[in-house]
């Protein structure tokens, strides 16, 4: 390991020198820019229950459920009058001292299950819910296999032309 | 006049793209160099037609010939120029055309570029776009005829819709469909290649830069809608996952795969199977995307069209090429022979694990995309997949693909050594996490949102490693004396490199920018003039509310001022506005940007009191999210002017010594 020298050692630390200022440059833009956390939706502000608490339930519910006449949007995210009416009916519900899920049940029984963004896992929908790893995992089963498959034959393949004319050079050489 | 003009050039083009199609039949079984010789100029031939018939088409939009029932439905005498000619294809007829005039256009620029490619297979690439340009033309000539005339002719138009009034959907679309069907091109080679039984390195050459221009103009055009949706729905959200967006996300996460499977196959000979399968499912999503949009399946802003003739007619089109092409692999698959081997330790291990994972990643959205129609048709039982199952299900495939990227790029082809890897990654790794520490403990959160920081500093850093690596091989001098060397290593370093490394980081910027979106702070609120509210550590003040009149439009302006700290930092203007014509309510947003994040001001409600509803939000870093894929594009754009990659779309060479030994050492 003739290669590790002092050289190269002094390429590191520059090479790690200069990470190390491009980080501290983009750590220190990201900090100054935020924040303390808080969420962004599209509720208007006449709808908006004065708890601060209470709000922040409605807020979670409503990013839930779907606005029926939109495009996977959900209602707190909808400018339609049927999200609007939605959300003020949620923010009673909570007002009137209802658990989260007797609200979702309520709307559930009001919509169907429609009404939710997120799928229950059912017999209906657990295809929805496993497909993706199923493809996953069938993908990576095929892989598996080809790679067996392969496997034998490299033993087996004899060299080429062209790699049995290199072998000699490197023989001769 | 124009509009006859327009159609009897469609009705030409649609002739041409017929004899193209045929054309395989006419040499067959012999070697007529003369007979395939036409299917070059038949292509020209076909594209003028398609570029005349769509100038025509254009011309009727912008002297506002009513008498043209797509010009009195999607366009009106006072509005602007720009959005007279973006109304061509702001409905369904004009941009079934300006697909393909693009179509077009990739088949002339494939006919012009591919003077080099074995004379058989050039033909026979030329004659499968044919096919494809027939069937679309015969879809607009037969369901979508952009050219119909009214009689009588209203003496007024009926107004472009006023969502797509906006210079960023007006271009969006054509950047759009310059990735999907860009694909084509990547599609008609691999279904040449299969009936010549020829599949090699050399194909990959041929294909991979005009997959690489698809993906670049496809990752633009998904940018462009993205940050068009942001300002214009009113409260800065950026990706909806509507089933809209979500086709072009498929044949995007398919064509990212592609550009990285047909790299490993140009320079190892190895995944060509599965890059030819690839090409054509790349491309069927693209049709797939078009189809879900086109044939109002889905209702959304974006499908203008609800009529089910186009919609079997579509689907009579994507099962022909789709089953077709898929029939096809399976007959010819087989008589593909495995290439080049590898270590699963190695760059190309690390491609297939990405091309699992996007692939995995595409059927995810396809699979939420479609299941709620096919359980609705099967079953009769409605349900929705929004959100919360795209963020559960293509999070946790992408997530270990972005963390093993940095590594998968500094393997070695072949044999890789993973410690050696992680060594050179180790300060980048480092900083990454520390970073996301420090900005857990600084700002709180989420989790997932400093770690997703982390993540994409991750791929900045790790990009810059591999350029670093490279251009400072172990051994090389870092001194004053080699500066030079190192320089000219620098230089030496192959433009591919750069560009993959530079869209690499581009993905990790997108990536900050979403992860930042969990710090959006966001002020909901009634304000009078005069008011002040406070944003993410600005004061916004409310100076002015008053009405004005646009040239098709009246709107109220709010204008509000910007202080930090008490110091002014500048002004936004928001706006609800009213299309006169159609009545349709639109809100233009304030943006104030600083950096790479911006203020955003929307206007909600009025009260009957004078008091305005208003959303105010600070947006931090958000520019990243588009910027990222901009950058990304860029690397595209540079690895595709890589000069060795230019000997692979051979200029007149043949195909034997298109492919040297060299590149392959890279």
């Amino acid at each position: 390991m003739k290669s590790v020298s002092r050289a190269s050692l002094l390429a590191l630390r520059a090479l790690t020198r200069s990470v190390v200022a491009l980080t501290l440059l983009l750590a220190s833009a990201l900090d100054a820019v935020l924040p303390p956390l808080r969420p962004a939706f599209a509720v208007e502000a006449n709808e908006m229950l004065a708890d601060p608490a209470l709000e922040a339930r409605a807020r979670t519910l409503s990013a839930q459920f779907r606005c029926l006449v939109c495009q996977n949007e959900s209602i707190d995210e909808s400018n339609a009058e049927l999200a609007h009416d939605l959300r003020v009916l949620i923010r009673e519900q909570v007002n009137a001292g209802r658990s989260d899920a007797e609200i979702r049940a309520f709307l559930i029984a009001r919509y169907g299950e429609f009404v939710l963004l997120k799928p229950s896992f059912s017999k209906g929908t657990f295809l929805l819910w496993l497909g993706p790893f199923l493809v996953l995992a069938a993908g990576a089963a095929m892989i598996a296999l080809a790679r067996r498959r392969r496997g034998s034959d490299a033993l087996e393949a004899p060299l080429s032309e062209a790699e049995r004319a290199r072998l000699e050079n490197l023989r001769a050489e | 006049m124009i509009a006859e003009i327009g159609f009897f050039a469609l009705l030409l083009a649609l002739a041409m793209a017929l004899l193209l199609a045929a054309s395989p039949l006419a040499w067959s079984g012999n070697e007529d160099r003369q007979m395939m010789a036409l299917t070059r100029p038949l292509m020209l031939a076909m594209s003028s037609f398609v570029v005349i018939s769509f100038a025509m088409l254009t011309a009727c939009y912008v002297v506002s010939d009513f008498s043209v029932a797509t010009v009195a439905e999607n366009s009106h005498s006072t509005v602007p120029l720009l959005f007279k000619v973006t109304g061509v294809w702001g409905n369904h007829e004009g941009s079934m055309l300006l697909w393909a005039l693009i179509l077009a256009i990739f088949g002339a620029l494939v006919a012009v570029f591919g003077e080099g490619l074995p004379a058989r297979l050039h033909a026979r690439v030329l004659s499968i776009q044919g096919v494809i340009a027939a069937a679309f033309l015969a879809f607009i000539v037969f369901t979508s005829n952009p050219f119909l005339r009214l009689d009588p002719a209203p003496a007024e138009g009926q107004d472009l819709n006023p969502v797509l009034q906006d210079i960023g959907l007006a271009i969006h679309p054509p950047l759009l469909y310059l990735g999907y069907v860009g694909f084509s091109v990547a599609f008609a080679f691999a279904v040449a290649a299969l009936i010549e039984r020829r599949i090699d390195a050399s194909f990959a050459r041929f294909v991979r830069p005009w997959t690489l221009t698809a993906w670049s103009f496809l990752t633009i055009g998904i940018a462009m809608g993205s940050y068009w949706a942001y300002y214009v729905l009113g409260w800065g959200g950026f990706w909806f996952w509507d089933p809209v967006e979500n086709a072009s996300l498929m044949p995007w996460l398919a064509g990212t795969a592609l550009v990285h499977s047909t790299l490993v196959m140009e320079k190892r000979d190895a995944l060509k199977v599965w890059t030819v399968l690839l090409a054509i499912l790349t491309f069927s999503l693209s049709l797939l995307g078009t189809f879900l949009v086109r044939s109002g399946v889905l209702t959304s802003v974006h499908a203008f069209a609800s009529d089910p003739a186009r919609g079997i007619f579509i689907l009579a089109i994507l099962a022909f090429f789709i089953g077709g092409a898929l029939t096809l692999f399976a007959f010819r698959a087989g008589d593909l022979k495995p290439g080049g081997l590898f270590a699963p330790i190695s760059r190309e291990g690390a491609l297939v694990l990405n091309n699992l994972l996007l692939a995995s990643a595409a059927a995810s959205v396809l699979i939420g995309t479609l299941y709620p129609l096919a359980l609705e048709a099967l079953t009769f039982e409605k349900i929705s997949v929004g959100a919360p199952f795209f963020n559960a299900t293509v999070l946790p495939l992408l997530a270990p693909l972005l963390l093993a990227l940095p590594f998968g790029q500094s393997l070695a082809w072949k044999r890789g050594d993973l410690l050696g890897a992680s060594q050179r990654l180790l300060v980048a790794l480092g900083l990454a996490l520390f970073v996301a520490v420090a900005l857990r403990i600084e700002h709180g959160g989420p989790v997932l949102a400093p770690l997703g920081a982390g993540l994409g500093l991750f791929l900045i850093l790790g990009s810059m490693t591999e350029i670093a690596t490279r251009a400072f091989p172990s051994g090389a001098m870092l001194s004053f004396v080699s500066a030079r060397l190192a320089f000219s290593r620098a230089l030496g370093v192959p433009r591919q490199a750069y560009g993959s490394a530079l869209a690499h980081a581009g993905l990790g910027l997108t990536v900050i920018g979403i992860a930042a979106t969990a710090w959006h702070a966001e002020t909901i609120t009634l304000m009078s003039v005069g008011d002040a509210r406070d944003v993410g550590g600005y004061t916004l003040t409310l100076t002015s509310l008053s009405p004005r009149q646009g040239p098709n439009y009246r709107e109220t302006v709010a204008n509000f001022s910007i202080a930090e700290a008490g110091v002014p930092r500048g002004e936004v203007f928001s706006t609800k506005r009213v299309y006169t014509v159609r009545g349709t309510p639109t809100t233009q947003v304030g943006l104030m940007t600083t950096g790479f994040s911006q203020i955003y001001a929307s206007l909600g409600e009025s009260e009957p009191n004078g008091r305005v509803g208003v959303r105010l939000y600070w947006k931090p870093l958000v520019l990243f999210i588009w910027l990222g894929a901009v950058v990304m594009a860029l690397g595209g754009a540079l690895s595709l002017s890589d000069r060795r990659l230019r000997l692979g779309v051979p200029a007149r060479r043949p195909m034997a010594a298109a492919a040297p030994p060299a590149a392959a050492a890279e």
